[in-house]
This record gives C-alpha cells, sequence and structure tokens, in this order.
C-alpha cells in the first residue's frame, strides 16, 4: 500500500470540489445591451462571416450556404442566447451539423474568430466570456455529429 | 559531449517557432493559454505542476508544440531550464527537460560541497496522454495521464545526500477545468494533479532516501484567472516527498503571472517558495520562463 502524503486527502478533495460544473446563469438582458442589442449582434455576426470566409480551417464547410439566411438565423440565436428578445427560428443545430464532420479543431477555430470578431467591435471582455460560455453547451450539437443523428432533446 | 546536442534541439525549436511568423497560419486552434506553459519538468502546466492540457495549441487535426527557457533565483540557488514539448493532435504529448541547479552561495555544509564548481544537471523526459473531455467543452474538464522520467548526468550529488538513486519515475493523474465567465466573469482554469513520487526535491537531489525509499502519492492544485484572454494570473501548490534524514523537505508554492500577446509568445513571471533545501532555510524568489509555440 502506498503511503499518502499528509494533506492529500484535504487537498484532493479541494481540487474536486472546484472541478465541479457551476451552475448556469438565468439568462438577462445585461450581456444583449452589452452586445449593442440586435444590431450590435448583427454586426458582429458580419464581421465573423468575413473572417470565416478567410479562414482556411474552416472556410469549406460553409460553402454554399445561403449567406443571409446564416447571417439572420445566427443573429437570432445570438440574440436569444444572450438574454434578447428574439427566438431562433432555424433548424435544430445537431440535425443541421449532422454528418458535416465538423473536428474540434473547427470548433475552436469559429470560437477563435467569434472572440477576434467581438474584439473588433469593441466588446468587454466580460461580456466576450459569457457569450461564449453560453455557446459552449451547443459543442455536442456541432463536433462529430453523425450522419444519422436524432435532433436535439 | 554533455551538452552537445541541447544547443541543436534549441535551435530546432526557435527556428520551428519562428517559421510560422512569416505567415498568417497560428501555432494550432485551441484557445488562447489553454495550454499552460512549459514546466520546470518540461510537461505543460504550470511553473512546478503539470495541467491536464497538452503543450501549445494543436488541437484534433493538428500538432504543435512549445518550447522554452526558465530560470528560478533563491538566495541560495539558480535553477536553469530548458524545456521543449510536442504534442500530436492533442491526444499525446512528449516533453523534455534539462534542469541546471547551481549553488551561488558558499554552503559550509559538507553534503553539498559535491556542488564543487560544476552543476547539478538532470534530464526530464515526459509523456502524457489526454485520456477524456476538454478543458472547455466538458462539463467535467480534461483529463490526462501522464509519467516523467528523470535522470541526473552527474550523479555525484544524489548518493552525497544519501539518496539511494539517481534516476526515477514520477506517474500523474491530472484534471483541468476551465469555466468561462467565472469568478468577476473572468475565465477560470483549476488543477488537479496527483502523483506518485519518490523524488527528493523533484528529483534534484536524487530518489529515496534513508527515511523512505518508495513511492509516496502527493497532491498538487492550481487556480488561474484570465483577467483577458491575454493576461492570467494564479497561484501553485505541489505537496512533496520528506524522504531524506540529513535536512527536510517542504512543499512547493507560487504566484505567478503569465503574459500572452500571441499565441507563439507566452512571458512568465512569479513568486516561488521552495521552503527548505539541503539544509539551506527558506528558499524564495523570482521565477521567470520565456516560451514559444510552435
Amino acid at each position: 500500500m502506498m503511503p499518502v502524503h499528509r494533506h492529500t486527502l484535504l487537498v484532493l478533495l479541494l481540487s474536486v470540489f472546484t472541478l465541479m460544473p457551476a451552475h448556469a446563469e438565468e439568462p438577462s438582458s445585461e450581456l444583449y445591451q452589452a452586445l449593442g442589442e440586435r444590431s450590435g449582434i448583427e454586426t458582429i455576426v458580419k464581421e465573423l462571416l468575413g473572417r470565416i470566409a478567410d479562414d482556411e480551417r474552416i472556410a469549406s464547410q460553409f460553402k454554399g450556404i445561403d449567406v443571409r439566411r446564416f447571417h439572420r438565423n445566427l443573429s437570432d440565436q445570438l440574440c436569444q442566447l444572450s438574454g434578447g428578445p428574439c427566438s431562433y427560428s432555424g433548424n435544430d443545430m445537431r440535425s443541421v451539423h449532422a454528418g458535416m464532420g465538423v473536428s474540434d479543431t473547427q470548433f475552436n477555430a469559429l470560437a477563435e474568430q467569434l472572440v477576434r470578431a467581438m474584439e473588433e467591435e469593441g466588446m468587454p471582455t466580460w461580456a466576450q466570456n459569457r457569450l461564449l460560455e453560453r455557446l459552449v453547451p451547443l459543442h455536442e450539437d456541432i463536433v462529430d455529429v453523425p450522419a444519422e443523428a436524432a435532433p436535439t432533446r | 559531449m554533455n551538452k552537445a546536442w541541447t544547443p541543436p534541439i534549441l535551435a530546432l525549436g526557435i527556428g520551428l517557432v519562428l517559421s510560422p511568423m512569416a505567415s498568417a497560419d497560428p501555432p494550432g486552434s485551441r484557445l488562447w493559454g489553454t495550454g499552460g506553459v512549459n514546466s520546470i519538468e518540461g510537461s505543460a502546466g504550470g511553473g512546478l505542476s503539470p495541467w491536464a492540457t497538452l503543450a501549445g495549441y494543436a488541437s484534433d487535426e493538428e500538432w504543435g508544440g512549445t518550447v522554452a527557457l526558465s530560470r528560478a533565483n533563491t538566495q541560495d540557488y539558480t535553477l536553469n531550464v530548458q524545456g521543449a514539448a510536442f504534442n500530436w493532435r492533442n491526444r499525446i504529448e512528449l516533453s523534455f527537460a534539462r534542469q541546471e541547479l547551481t549553488l551561488d552561495t558558499l554552503a559550509f555544509t559538507p553534503t553539498l560541497q559535491p556542488f564543487g564548481e560544476s552543476d547539478l544537471t538532470q534530464d526530464v523526459f515526459g509523456v502524457k496522454a489526454r485520456l477524456a473531455g476538454d478543458l472547455i467543452y466538458s462539463p467535467y474538464g480534461q483529463w490526462s495521464l501522464g509519467a516523467q522520467h528523470k535522470r541526473h548526468r552527474v550523479s555525484e550529488i544524489p548518493a552525497a545526500v544519501g539518496a539511494e538513486d539517481d534516476t526515477g519515475t514520477d506517474v500523474y493523474l491530472s484534471g483541468s477545468k476551465l469555466f468561462l465567465a467565472g469568478p468577476f466573469d473572468r475565465n477560470l482554469v483549476v488543477n488537479g494533479t496527483l502523483r506518485a513520487t519518490r523524488a527528493n526535491q523533484g528529483g534534484l537531489l536524487g530518489f529515496g532516501g534513508d527515511q523512505r525509499d518508495s513511492h509516496e502519492l502527493v497532491a498538487e492544485a492550481s487556480a488561474g484567472l484570465f483577467l483577458r484572454r491575454d493576461w492570467l494570473i494564479g497561484g501553485e501548490y505541489r505537496q512533496k516527498p520528506d524522504n531524506l534524514g540529513f535536512a527536510g523537505e517542504d512543499d512547493w508554492w507560487d504566484l505567478y503571472v503569465a503574459w500572452i500577446p500571441d499565441r507563439r509568445l507566452t512571458v512568465t513571471a512569479a513568486y516561488v517558495n521552495l521552503g527548505d533545501i539541503a539544509g539551506l532555510a527558506s528558499q524564495d524568489g523570482a521565477y521567470l520562463s520565456v516560451e514559444g509555440s510552435f
């Protein structure tokens, strides 16, 4: 039996405790305001679309999309996620990404471009972090979704 | 002879770091700071303790790595570290660190006489595998298993201080999680590491001793807060064994600030407190590390 260093269990318990996921906050309109409401969000999404087109890691996944529709849907989605008075009316996220073979590399690349777009538009750090936090649950509906995937929920 | 192959490693590393600067390609796709830095033992993490994340910025379709030069100065010692790590598809990390410890002051401890004019040099060969999860996207974070095989190049010190061996292997399990919009809506990264080790002062004073000659489980923990995506502040705590009868060994801790102006560069400064080392009391001081990612 390997000896256990003094305090090891205590430090371990503290580590496990801090590793527990924090509970999600209720959406409030504070974030929506910070993003500049609907028009601010539309500007960020426009900036993001330009960045996607120039990013060879992800541009191929967006080939042939209806840019106007994509802009409207993503703006709706970010507006809704940030606590704004919108509702996303596009297709279910899991169905949209089924069989696309989106990699972690591509998800990370998109997250990076979104951060850069928000920086470009002068969004404060706290607002950037909160929007990313609300986008993280979408990871499992976007990355490596099998072709025959059932819709979300 | 001993050191002949270090400059080529560094030259290769620096070349790799500089080469992408000509193009717009980033060194990898993971988000800023999520690879931690090259620790004094070469594995990616903080300065003193590894994280579960793998070196540099490579994501699942990429490879990359880091090279780093680090230095810690205390009242009586200077530790210089040359480190490099390679990351394949954010799955496997291979690392190397060469540690050179110098006794700066005249010490009248008979056991430390072998320090003499020459440095004490230890090589650390590391491997780390990501077992499960993702630092940001998994609710329970990222979990990795790693090993560090340590070898002295000049082996007088371990024997002189009563260590049983001048080589040894640590095995560790790490869990890391980044909470987006944590305290003050800043991103918080926390790490816990459980290490099985018989190393004295991280191996610099050899492995095993008269008090104990078997592996012991020690815990390490760290936390860091991203003030912005390019500034990280935090602290680390690392438990240590106490195997040698001739001098007690203390736990290590530090407080650090890291600057990430670009994913190709990280500069870390820290206050480190290493406690008593080989009979010289209360060693604390400054730590500085410069890391390039490719």
